[in-house]
């Protein structure tokens, strides 16, 4: 299973970098959204797979027994995945912005905020 | 003792709450306005409260719900982030006095106030995080203010500026939630000090060095160090420039102050690899961002990749790894924010008065407004590194623990960058100040339409001006503090014990 999540959280990244090379503003977000994923993957896998029980204490007993899943990755994911969302959503709005503003979606063209001024 | 702990979380609430109450009062932006001076001006006096009790040398924790440490969550405030927090405050209060008038009714009414607020709460907030997915959350709320003042008003150079600007920081959250998750996984807790202590049980040296990486690339893309900063140039010349002003005074800030931290803390097992990267990149940062700014025309363009060459002195000072040169770094930190954010103001003021930003076009200030060459020439020679400023005892500071290090290559590669940011100061100086007034004016961003009273943009800069000489003259105790802050930090000991053994 490691394995297969390692591979996984692999083809992700790959998969994003490769959308965020291209020129286009569109797959630019796409692959934001897969490098949120794939970290988000990363952070589940490393944070140890197991079949074990839900980390919940019984009513009855004071502390934990037997062997328990790790609650704080999930923990962390779940909030990373809020955090992304919301700047992916934020993210999608820009780029239609920048498409209505520019009318372009090519990443190349948009330099005008890099190319320094002219002298005289 | 329990008003003790909470003095760490006043600070911090202030902005937050202050946020919430402009965002209640969304139609009456004149409210809103003096509303976030007022909550700054508390903001102030909090943190200089938390600074008081912190400067003992005594740490502040506060374990958020009675958790105790490595379970809960952690708030900390040692001499380093209380400094930080006050910075915050000071720049938060002054830019606010200079967005009144400064920034348009348009940009004020559609949550300009309530987004200044939530940055503020964003960067103080990161500088008291105990825990690291803490660190990653304030970071987030740092970020997505800054987004959105970013883009506010929605002028095509701000939406093209926000593309690589949200590009380049969310690739930074996520390589920095990739760190986080590998060091959970080989120490199995978030918690600064817990993660200090056993990072140095694991037995793979070598992740933990992995581990380090993802995380100076990713506070890296922050703090925009070489080869890392593409995004800052493009971006931060293009909202106005009292958004800017808080962007190049504190977000980058955050970014140092977060490899500081952990580069103090958390990996120091392999110093002899760490922080020779660190030191090449110091090297870089600096060579490359003054001469980025060499080419460039426009006010604030210049001042941009100006950021990006003062970012490397602090990172020189985290490389050369000794409390003096630490000091320096913390010292540099305080006296840049200051100086940058004033010369970033004036650069407002010279747009008020003439209209535009483009070297080219404007000149003949000196003749006009004589004391307003005075509040620029004051923070530029201090940027240089001039006595009797500020910025001179910043770079001595480094310099003299440079070459305490042996490390002479660098020290005069610091040298020779200060003397670079002197000619592009010059190059200012002539073009706008010295040369004629050029009497055809057609820029196409041309401004147009008044800003409020020119005494609300002059009086913050007079106050950040008066800052960096006093800092200069009366170095002593500012300097006492930046070096206790350091010998704190140096002392990770303290750190660990005070945060794990409460209660």
């Amino acid at each position: 299973m490691e394995l297969l999540l390692a591979i996984l959280t692999g083809a992700l990244y790959s998969a994003a970098f490769y959308m965020m090379l291209r020129r286009s503003l569109v797959k630019l977000m796409i692959g934001l959204v897969l490098l949120g994923h794939a970290s988000n993957l990363l952070i589940f896998t490393l944070g140890r797979l197991s079949k074990y029980n839900p980390p919940v204490i019984p009513s009855d007993v004071e502390v934990m027994t037997g062997i328990f899943s790790d609650p704080v990755p999930q923990a962390l994911i779940l909030t990373a995945i809020v955090i992304g969302f919301g700047i992916q959503t934020f993210a999608i709005v820009l780029i239609k912005r920048v498409y209505q503003e520019t009318g372009s979606d090519d990443l190349d063209k948009l330099i005008s905020t890099d190319i320094p001024e002219s002298s005289k | 003792m329990i008003m003790k702990e909470l003095s760490i979380l006043y600070p911090v609430f202030v902005p937050f709450a202050t946020a919430i109450v402009c965002l209640i009062a969304w139609r009456n932006p004149r409210f809103q306005g003096w509303l976030t001076i007022a909550g700054m001006g508390t903001m102030l006096f909090f943190a200089f409260s938390l600074f008081q009790e912190a400067s003992t040398g005594e740490i502040i924790v506060l374990q958020s719900g009675g958790w105790i440490a490595p379970y809960g969550i952690t708030l900390a405030a040692d001499i380093f982030s209380s400094v930080m927090v006050m910075l915050t405050a000071f720049i938060g209060f002054i830019v606010a006095f200079y967005s009144v008038p400064y920034i348009d009714p348009g940009r004020k009414s559609f949550g300009f106030w309530p987004l200044y607020n939530f940055l503020i709460f964003g960067v103080s907030g990161a500088f008291i995080a105990g825990d690291i997915f803490n660190l990653y959350v304030w970071f987030e709320i740092m970020l997505i203010s800054s987004f959105v003042l970013l883009v506010l008003g929605g002028k095509k150079s701000q939406l093209e500026g926000a593309v690589k600007y949200v590009t380049l920081n969310f690739l930074s959250s996520a390589i920095f939630l990739a760190g986080i998750g590998i060091l959970y996984s080989l120490t199995g807790t978030l918690n600064f000090a817990d993660v200090a202590l056993r990072v140095q049980q694991v037995e793979e040296k070598g992740l933990v060095t992995l581990a380090s990486m993802f995380f100076l690339v990713s506070f890296g893309i922050k703090a925009a160090i070489f080869p890392l900063f593409f995004w800052l140039p493009a971006s931060y010349h293009t909202p106005p420039v009292a958004v800017a002003a808080v962007f190049a005074g504190l977000l980058t800030k955050v970014g140092v102050y977060s490899l500081i931290r952990a580069f103090t803390l958390i990996f120091i097992l392999d110093i002899n690899y760490t922080h020779s990267v660190i030191m090449f990149i110091s090297a870089f940062t600096m060579t490359v961002g003054v001469i980025g700014a060499a080419v460039q025309y426009d006010f604030r363009r210049v001042l941009s990749f100006h950021s990006v060459s003062q970012i490397g002195y602090m990172v020189m000072g985290l490389a050369i790894f000794t409390p003096l040169a630490i000091a320096g770094a913390l010292f540099y930190m305080i006296h840049h924010s200051i100086v940058k954010t004033s010369l970033f103001l004036v650069s407002g003021v010279v747009r008020h008065l003439r209209g535009s930003f483009k070297l080219k076009y404007i000149g003949g200030i000196y003749r006009d407004f004589p004391w307003l060459a005075f509040l620029f020439l004051i923070p530029a020679l201090s940027l240089a590194g001039l006595p009797p400023f500020s910025g001179f005892w910043a770079k001595f500071i480094l310099v003299k623990a440079g070459i305490e290090a042996d490390l002479i290559w660098l020290v005069l590669i610091s040298l020779a960058v200060g003397l670079l940011t002197l000619f592009s100061m010059t190059k200012i100086w002539n073009e706008v100040f010295w040369t004629n007034e050029p009497e055809k004016h057609n820029d196409p961003e041309s401004f147009s339409g008044s800003p409020g009273p020119l005494w609300m943009m002059i009086l913050p800069v007079a106050i950040m001006v008066a800052a960096t000489v006093l800092m200069g003259i009366f170095i002593a105790p500012f300097f006492e503090v930046v070096m206790n802050a350091a010998e704190q930090l140096m002392n990770r000991d303290l750190y660990i014990q005070t945060i794990l053994n409460m209660r």
